[in-house]
């Protein structure tokens, strides 16, 4: 595990939200789908768009654009789910993100890398690991554990009200 | 190496414990009938496997143990000693005991060697004069350090010289000890012995055929006689090592036999067959060998067939494997993709219309099927060794409180997901607990009451279409209706006055917090209890339910799905989305026309009964419009009809169940999710939850959803 992470160290995966460039590190991403089919759960959170079947594995799928409070991500034919693993509570949990497109895997040295900066970037900085440059263009290198972390059912669990009926008890 | 110790160490373990609840399950059943010599030979089984392994994996204080309480049993089966409850006490706490000793804690082991020796004194007491003998050396080098259970057929021609007894050698001790390797059968051949005139006192002139079953290697049979070999004529030939084949090769006809012995040639043996009569009559008659050779080898046939009959009798039980549980589960995992691409290839073919595919696609469903069918059964269990493990129960808590219980156990065989069993078991021991402790009487109680002073439990499981169902009936002072109603006004479970039938009532014990024993014991009364019966259950997607008797006992019934990982569903679509219902749980599917405003109540005029009836549209928040025609699925929730408006009713379909996972944890409504045919993903209701919210939004009376 950590010489695969080794060989991997500076290779990020790049797509876009709107005109924004984003990387991911390619060690937390497992494959790259089709827009296919989301099965809406009711009553669960927007951006949080629903599951899809992932070779007969139900995999929750995240808007990450709703997410960051760029819209809702349209249909098109570049549009991708990126399926991603993440720690959600100490528990490696599949799940899958969708861009507008992705572009490629693209290599950084740490030292091209700067750290955040404290304004100015679009999305909430607490999800950003740093900013690289692919020519001109920022990369918003995206802290992947950070992200869904906070998409935790702390809002789901508002959405739904009530847990289970906790009163009366002895 | 080590590894490898260990991997037996823990195998030992498993073993042991399994070997111990069948122990315990014998020795209770031993109450019943004490005199059960069968039991009493599979209980001193069980301690000598358990003695004999434990010694040799290293469990010497096991094997220590096991052995005195053994020799106890020895004398048991004897019949030198009676079995009587205080026996049996000491030998269920000598269960408890072993079963500690394989888990040994640094801590605890000045506490386990004083109960092992409170144990021992009072089997000694019990046993009277048992000698604490030492462990008899000589068994355990003969037959416990060969792989245990594996047992092989050997054959022995032992032809003493003349001059034997001379040498201060007894052939009888020699066979004594042969026998003492295993299952032995001697036939003695005295033809050689003269006229008595003629007889020399002095000299050795009979000689054995022996068939033996044992466990012990071919060499240590041999080291029997290492002694005698010059003034013997010693032949040994295994016959059959360790029943590893089919028993069918070792029941080899009396020619054969003769033949491999090279009593006769194989010609003198066909030649004798072209003559149409019993084949042992015409060889002697022939002179080729004598009657006695023939009696032998006829002996030795039927001793072949018994001794391996009998070793397969007992391999019944080594013919089923150990299976690491995960393994099944990704078989079943498998098999569940396997009968979600099946039921795509089965849409695909339908669109296509080739005849030749459809064929083909009709016999992978078939086959899938009974795959399917075949490794769901295999991770079936009898619920019988959850039963066993309750006598114990009963008879420990109605000791405790000086009740006199019995419990009548039925239907053991029923099969149910091994999952199911396992999540069961807490469950039933708390309805178990509730019953002996709330439900029955004390004897004097019952006695005023006109009752016989010993209650009974009835625990039994059946199959009951595609569920199994599981009851707890007692025969004690059931439920008070009016109890359960002043208790749950208190507690503001129902709205004072409500109405509700004495049933509902009584179902209301399984809401939180809901205790009507004034009494709070170590068994049971402590407020929690039925409510985590229920939450078990439902996690089962079981249903319970109570009814009772006033005066003469309540009964409580289970309901369980065979198995968690398929069932049937009846797939719904609602707008663009496709759900699942529990086939199990529909009644029945309505249809009812929109009314014109789109505003009629939420109630269901269905043959002059009220149901009522919820909008899965408005539930899911789901636009757009209803059709005309609405369909209506009826379904049961908690012993209510709930109906349930959809968009369209698509049809019967087997459901696969996937977790929805992690993310959707604190979701109740959905139980799952399964894969339709067109590869996506359909979610599967979980009705019960679904209706309770509708009904109960804010969660202020969770009684009412019962209504």
């Amino acid at each position: 595990m950590a010489e695969a992470a080794n060989s991997n160290d500076n290779q990020y995966l790049t797509f876009t939200l709107e005109r924004e460039l984003f990387a991911l590190d390619i060690g937390s991403v497992r494959e790259v789908l089709e827009l296919v089919n989301i099965t809406r759960v009711p009553r669960t959170p927007d951006y949080i768009r629903g599951v899809i079947n992932l070779r007969g594995r139900a995999v929750p799928v995240v808007d990450l654009k709703l997410k960051f409070g760029m819209g809702a991500t349209e249909r098109t034919v570049n549009t991708c789910i990126i399926i991603v693993e993440v720690n959600l509570e100490g528990e490696a949990t599949v799940l899958g993100a969708l861009a507008d497109s992705v572009q490629e895997v693209y290599e950084m040295e740490s030292s091209q890398i700067e750290p955040t900066p404290r304004m100015g970037t679009p999305i909430k900085s607490d999800f950003i690991r740093g900013m690289g440059k692919s020519g001109d263009q920022f990369i918003i290198i995206l802290d992947i554990n950070k992200v869904f972390t906070s998409l935790e059912l702390a809002g789901l669990a508002q959405t739904l009200g009530e847990a289970a009926p906790e009163n009366a008890e002895a | 190496m080590k590894n490898q110790e260990d991997a037996h160490r823990a195998a030992y373990v498993e073993e042991a414990r399994d070997l111990l609840a069948e122990l315990e399950a014998s020795l209770l059943e031993l109450e019943h009938s004490p005199g059960d010599v069968d039991l009493l030979h599979k209980i001193f089984r069980g301690l000598h496997t358990v003695k004999g392994s434990g010694a040799m994996f290293g469990f010497d204080d096991i094997a220590a143990f096991t052995h005195d309480v053994e020799s106890v049993f020895d004398r048991v089966r004897n019949g030198l000693l009676g079995v009587d409850r205080r026996l049996l006490d000491l030998s269920l706490r000598a269960c408890d005991h072993i079963r500690a000793l394989l888990d040994p804690r640094e801590e605890q082991e000045a506490e386990l060697a004083a109960t092992g020796a409170e144990l021992l004194a009072g089997f000694r007491a019990v046993a009277g004069a048992v000698e604490p003998s030492p462990a008899r050396p000589a068994e355990t080098s003969a037959s416990e350090k060969s792989r245990p259970g594996v047992s092989r057929i050997c054959r022995l021609r032992f032809r003493p010289h003349g001059d034997m007894l001379a040498s201060g050698n007894n052939p009888l001790l020699l066979l004594e000890d042969l026998a003492a390797l295993g299952d032995c059968r001697c036939y003695v051949h005295t033809e050689d012995v003269p006229a008595l005139e003629d007889l020399d006192p002095e000299s050795c002139l009979v000689w054995w055929d022996c068939v033996l079953r044992t466990e012990a290697e071919a060499a240590a049979v041999a080291d029997v006689f290492v002694f005698v070999e010059d003034d013997c004529e010693l032949r040994l030939d295994v016959l059959d090592d360790g029943c590893a084949g089919d028993g069918e090769a070792v029941h080899r006809r009396l020619g054969e036999i003769l033949v491999s012995r090279g009593d006769i040639r194989e010609e003198d043996l066909e030649a004798a067959l072209a003559a149409q009569r019993r084949l042992g009559d015409i060889l002697s008659d022939t002179g080729l060998v004598s009657p006695g050779t023939v009696a032998s080898a006829l002996s030795e046939q039927q001793a072949v067939q018994e001794l391996s009959q009998r070793t397969c009798d007992r391999s019944d039980k080594a013919s089923s494997i150990r299976v690491a549980a995960d393994k099944l589960d990704d078989l079943v995992d498998l098999v569940g993709e396997l009968v979600i691409v099946q039921a795509q290839i089965r849409q695909a073919v339908e669109d296509r219309g080739d005849p030749a595919l459809r064929g083909l696609a009709e016999h992978l469903e078939r086959l899938a099927e009974s795959l399917r069918d075949s490794t769901l059964s295999i991770r079936m269990l009898p619920i019988g060794a959850t039963f066993a493990r309750f006598r114990r129960l009963v008879r420990d808590l109605t000791a405790e409180l000086g009740k006199e219980i019995d419990l009548v156990t039925q239907g053991e065989e029923t099969e149910l997901d091994k999952t199911v069993i396992e999540r069961l078991g807490d469950p039933l021991v708390h309805l178990l607990r509730n019953s002996i402790d709330h439900g029955i009487e004390f004897p004097d109680v019952r006695k005023a009451a006109g009752k016989p002073p010993a209650g009974v439990i009835r625990l039994s499981a059946a199959h009951s279409g595609g569920e199994v169902v599981i009851t707890v009936a007692d025969d004690g002072a059931g439920l008070s209706a009016q109890a359960i109603r002043k208790r749950a006004e208190e507690r503001g479970l129902i709205p004072a006055g409500a109405e509700m039938t004495a049933k509902e009532l009584y179902n209301l014990i399984f809401l939180p917090g809901f205790s009507t024993a004034k009494a709070v014991t170590s068994i049971s009364g402590r407020g929690v209890g039925m409510d985590v019966v229920k939450r078990a259950i439902d996690a089962l997607r079981g249903s319970v339910e109570i009814d009772s008797q006033p005066g003469r006992g309540a009964t409580i019934t289970v309901r369980l799905p065979l198995t968690l990982a398929i069932i049937d569903g009846l797939q719904i679509q609602v707008g663009a989305e496709y759900y699942v219902v529990p086939l199990g749980l529909v009644e029945e599917c309505v249809e009812r026309a929109r009314g014109g405003d789109g505003t009629e109540p939420g109630m269901l005029n269905m043959r002059g009964q009220v149901v009522p009836c919820l909008r899965l549209r408005e539930a899911f928040a789901i636009d757009g419009d209803r059709p005309v025609i609405e369909p209506i699925v009826v379904v049961t929730v908690d012993g209510a009809r709930v109906g349930l408006a959809v968009d369209r009713v698509v049809g019967e379909h087997q459901t696969v169940i996937k977790s929805l996972g992690p993310l959707y944890r604190d979701i109740e409504e959905f139980s799952g999710a399964t894969i339709r045919g067109d590869g996506r993903m359909a979610l599967i209701l979980d009705v019960a939850a679904l209706v309770r919210r509708a009904a109960d939004p804010d969660g202020s009376h969770p009684a009412l959803f019962a209504k």
